[in-house]
């Protein structure tokens, strides 16, 4: 069925919900914060934030939780976008594990997004004293958020208990917290992977050109596809091959898988999205880590 | 779609962002093959993702046909529950087909039911309810139905499952059909269907079953894909509640929100609520998506928009914009029906903060009338609510709240009950129309009355009225309450009457409120239960309040035992006005002195509820003043309150 007079379009829906929490955040809480990871759902994220303050600023900063070993097309569009819309952004490192030679290839996977992320961003919230934290998680990433709240409550050690979590009705958001506890806010829970390309393209929103296909040097490892991006990428016996790849999420270079694609342009991404048919996060590899990973991760702290 | 071309993905693009949004959400356990269904559901429309389907086909399965999925898995979520093999919490599910998007909310089936299915229910169109082909209407199904038509979910649409373990047997779709609507009529539901399935065999599921040739309707996919839902907003009565105030600079002042019902021009003209201010439409502000512009002639619900008015007037968060000719009933006290969602029971004697669109106040439960027997649907007596427990209750606010029944408005018709000290969620409300329809006469034009209900209820206090600063300031005294509480014969009413003597010498305007005056009068239909005496309380403190804003002074001298109710008075009052005099004396003095014998009759047993003997009193933690009256005679009392009074009030 298709929109018509007077009624919104599933879109246009999200869009106003979506808005309409960022408000609530604006309105509720003393110092928030986005959480900018610089992927298509920040992107998204920050394009909402944008149109619900219209035609202020984003009252809030944006806060990237930097592990060091992100891509480097990552990096530059992060300057020029956040330098674009004129917004304040704050990079955070855990520059205590780092000067400790934090590693993925010393420390394994897990520990080294412990330090770096998990450890990295409660570090971050807490020195910046933020008491609402925006992330562009969305519900139908991954099992265990798909119960997530909207607003994710926070004890004071940043840890998420399921068991403790506010019922959410209607469209009411209770932001009420006791100094030092803190909500997390997710304002894409109801978004899909195909809503945010949708919008992406209907709203010509910028994203970081390693979404779109082009000829790469990857190493074949398993199912996964790994990026060289040094001699320290590959393991013994392993080679560097040119493959025409594009990433369908962008975390750390050693824990970030490509997919082999063609879709070079957002309507070919969305094509190729009708036909492939597995999970974005299948190209993640800390969720494979454990059976559950992702729900012992999100306990600790990890959004 | 492996080979469209580009012009085929940018057609789909855009019908694809066209397309529209259906919420539902499903109730029944997992022995009525729920999960199956959904499992069903997202498998035959192909949304399921490879990788998912692989996980699934890993997970090792006791006594399952092997050829069978264990389509329940892929909605089964935390690992927590997974180990139990049952769904604790509310589950968001999302998939589309080239017709509909859809947000399906999973609400489990165990104990804590009530809670989550009314959280699924909150934002549904519909409500899938599942019936066991084998077990027909049952308890379940009847509590389910009623929580669905409590949450005001539009329509139900049954589906009788397990029609493979029946024979697919027509007799018995519609012995269950008959039995079910003979229940349901009486829950008001607008639209029943009913669909007969086998969602692990996948009959009637996307696909129509060859095996129950007799059913010619839709399948469960093509209803949900076409049901008509646009319909549910209310779309008449304009409701703007205010979020946030956007001021990037002096010439730009927008009004943020959400628009929860109705539809708006530019140029019409709006009030603000409560504030009762008129003014027009100057710019609705959005960019809707895929858009150039950045305003709009006309907004409707439920679009996010920022909204500038004509003139320069105070409107901020929690305020509500609505037509001039339209508005909702401006009440502090109100009835609703109550889920209580906290393992924590309810405590009729503190204050609870509301949530109600954008505004916030403290609020009282004043009343339970009665509650509901999920099970029975039958009213049991009302005791304080406990977990998943629902009752009618009666509610007063520090603030005045503008309310639209539920049952007219599911928008602005809700409010949730959050504690003060822990700030969870505890409670889900909906409101009640004014006049209750179980009292209003039979055979009389119900509407009719319910509309003069809502006039006569709907006071506005009038605009450009003297301010009460102004008529302090003309009299030249600020005009306070003294809140006097302490036991019967703690010399209240004496130091009192000196007080006021005294302050009227001075010149200030003052007049003395005390239990007896009152309760021959305003208060004569009241008693002494808690209930009646909470009410005394809250009276006087309106009165009292009506004094001050006349720039009149009070003291109001009443035994108050209970904290809760002086904390009320005070929120009633003002803070800034309230003053409250602990009149302290031990109660051995009290009852030696028992000026109207009072305390002997308690004694004797004649006497119920009487404070200090067999009701208990709380005394003030932090009174802003406190005389003994067994060390201090009357007129050194009354000079300590009247210093104070002095000292703490100059103009």
């Amino acid at each position: 069925m298709l929109a018509g007079k007077q009624t919104l379009s599933h879109l246009e829906q999200r869009e106003a919900e979506s808005i309409h929490i960022l408000r609530e955040v604006a309105a509720q809480f003393e110092r928030p914060v986005i959480l900018y990871s610089v992927g298509k759902d920040s992107s998204v994220l920050v394009r909402l934030a944008q149109k619900a303050f219209h035609p202020g600023g984003i009252p809030f900063p944006l806060l990237h939780v930097d592990t060091s070993y992100k891509f480097k097309e990552m990096y530059e569009f992060r300057d020029q976008f956040v330098n674009e819309i004129g917004a304040k952004l704050i990079v955070y490192r855990n520059e205590k594990a780092l000067a400790e030679n934090a590693n993925p290839h010393d420390l394994g996977t897990r520990r080294c997004c412990d330090l770096l992320k998990t450890q990295g961003l409660l570090d971050a919230l807490k020195e910046g004293n933020f008491d609402a934290a925006i992330g562009g998680a969305r519900r139908d990433e991954e099992k265990s958020r798909a119960k997530e709240r909207v607003f994710s409550f926070r004890d004071k050690f940043g840890q998420w208990d399921p068991r403790n979590q506010r019922p959410e009705l209607w469209g009411l958001y209770n932001g009420h917290i006791n100094p030092g506890e803190s909500i997390r806010v997710f304002p894409l829970s109801n978004w899909t992977e195909l809503d945010i390309w949708t919008y992406i393209h209907v709203e010509k929103i910028p994203v970081v050109p390693l979404y779109l296909s082009k000829k790469r040097r990857m190493v074949v490892r398993g199912d996964q596809l790994i990026p060289v991006q040094d001699a320290t990428s590959l393991q013994s016996g392993e080679e560097g091959q040119d493959v025409v790849c594009r990433f369908r999420t962008l975390g750390c270079t050693h824990c970030t898988g490509a997919v082999k694609s063609t879709a070079d342009t957002i309507p070919g991404i969305v094509q190729e999205m009708m036909v492939v048919r597995t999970s974005e996060r299948a190209t993640r590899i800390i969720d494979h880590d454990a059976e559950g990973s992702m729900e012992t991760k999100k306990r600790e702290g990890y959004f | 779609m492996p080979n469209a071309t580009l012009s085929e993905i940018d057609a789909f693009l855009e019908r694809n962002a066209r397309s529209t949004l259906l919420r539902f959400s499903t109730a029944g356990s997992v022995d009525d093959g729920k999960s199956t269904l959904i499992g069903r559901l997202l498998h035959d429309s192909k949304n399921v993702y490879e990788d998912h389907l692989r996980a699934l086909q890993a997970v090792p399965t006791e006594g399952a046909d092997s050829n069978e999925l264990p389509l329940a898995l892929l909605t089964d979520g935390l690992k927590a529950e997974r180990e139990q093999g049952i769904t604790i919490d509310v589950a968001y599910r999302y998939f589309s087909t080239p017709k509909r998007h859809f947000i399906l909310a999973d609400t489990p089936g165990h104990e804590q039911y009530t809670r989550n299915m009314a959280t699924g229910c909150s934002t549904a169109n519909l409500t899938i309810l599942l019936i066991d082909a084998e077990h027909g209407v049952i308890t379940q199904t009847k509590r389910h139905a009623f929580i669905a038509s409590l949450l005001g979910v539009p329509r139900l649409l049954i589906t009788v499952n397990k029609m493979d373990l029946v024979d697919y047997s027509q007799s018995v779709f519609n012995r269950i059909k008959e039995d079910f609507l003979g229940f349901a009529g009486k829950l008001g539901i607008r639209e029943l269907r009913f669909i007969p399935v086998s969602a692990l065999r996948g009959e009637n599921v996307v696909t129509s079953s060859g095996l129950m040739p007799w059913y010619k309707g839709e399948t469960v996919m093509e209803y949900l894909e076409n049901v008509y839902v646009a319909g549910d907003t209310n779309m008449v009565d304009f409701r703007f509640p205010v979020q946030y105030v956007i001021r990037p600079n002096p010439n730009y002042r927008g009004y943020a929100g959400q628009i929860a019902a109705g539809a708006i021009r530019v140029g019409e003209e709006v009030m603000v609520l409560p504030s009762l201010r008129k003014s027009r439409i100057k710019s609705i502000d959005t960019r809707r998506a895929g858009s150039e512009r950045s305003q709009v002639e006309e907004a409707f619900a439920p679009m996010s928009v920022a909204i500038t008015l004509e003139d320069e007037i105070d409107v901020g968060r929690g305020d509500m914009l609505v037509r001039t000719h339209n508005v909702p009933r401006i009440q502090s006290q109100f009835e609703a029906m109550l889920v209580w969602m906290s393992d924590v029971p309810m405590d009729p004697d503190k204050p609870y903060l509301i949530r109600h669109t954008s505004r916030e106040s403290k609020i009282f439960i004043d009343a339970i009338n009665y509650k509901v027997d999920v099970n029975t649907l039958h009213r049991t007596t009302g005791t304080p609510l406990q977990l998943n427990e629902i009752g009618r209750v009666g509610l007063t606010a520090a603030k005045p709240l503008m309310l639209d029944s539920y049952r007219k408005n599911r928008a602005t018709g809700n409010f949730i009950l959050i504690d003060t000290a822990t700030f969870h969620t505890v409670g889900a409300g909906m409101i009640l129309d004014s006049l209750p329809q179980e009292l209003l006469p039979l055979g009389q034009g119900a509407t009719e009355l319910m509309e003069q209900g809502r006039v006569s209820t709907n006071i506005h206090p009038e605009e450009g009225a003297i301010t009460k600063e102004a008529r302090e300031s003309q009299a030249g005294f600020r005009a306070v309450t003294l809140w006097f509480t302490g036991l019967s014969g703690s010399g209240k009413s004496t130091i009192a009457k000196g007080l006021e003597r005294k302050i009227f010498t001075e010149g200030r305007p003052i007049y003395r409120l005390d239990g007896d005056n009152l309760r021959f009068g305003l208060n004569r239909d009241l008693g002494f239960s808690r209930k009646d005496r909470s009410e005394n309380i809250r009276r006087a403190a309106e009165t009292a309040r009506l004094f001050n804003q006349a720039g009149i002074s009070v003291i109001c001298s009443f035994i108050s035992p209970f904290k809760a109710d002086r904390d009320r008075a005070r929120e009633i009052i003002g803070a800034d006005s309230f003053i409250e005099v602990h009149i302290d004396s031990p109660i051995e003095v009290c009852e030696s002195r028992d000026p109207h014998g009072l305390y002997s009759k308690a004694r004797a047993g004649e006497i119920s509820e009487f404070t200090g003997i067999s009701s208990p009193y709380e005394a003030p933690l932090n009174p802003e003043v406190s005389v003994r009256t067994d060390q201090h005679s009357v007129e050194e009392s009354v000079n300590i309150i009247y210093v104070y009074l002095q000292k703490s009030t100059s103009l």
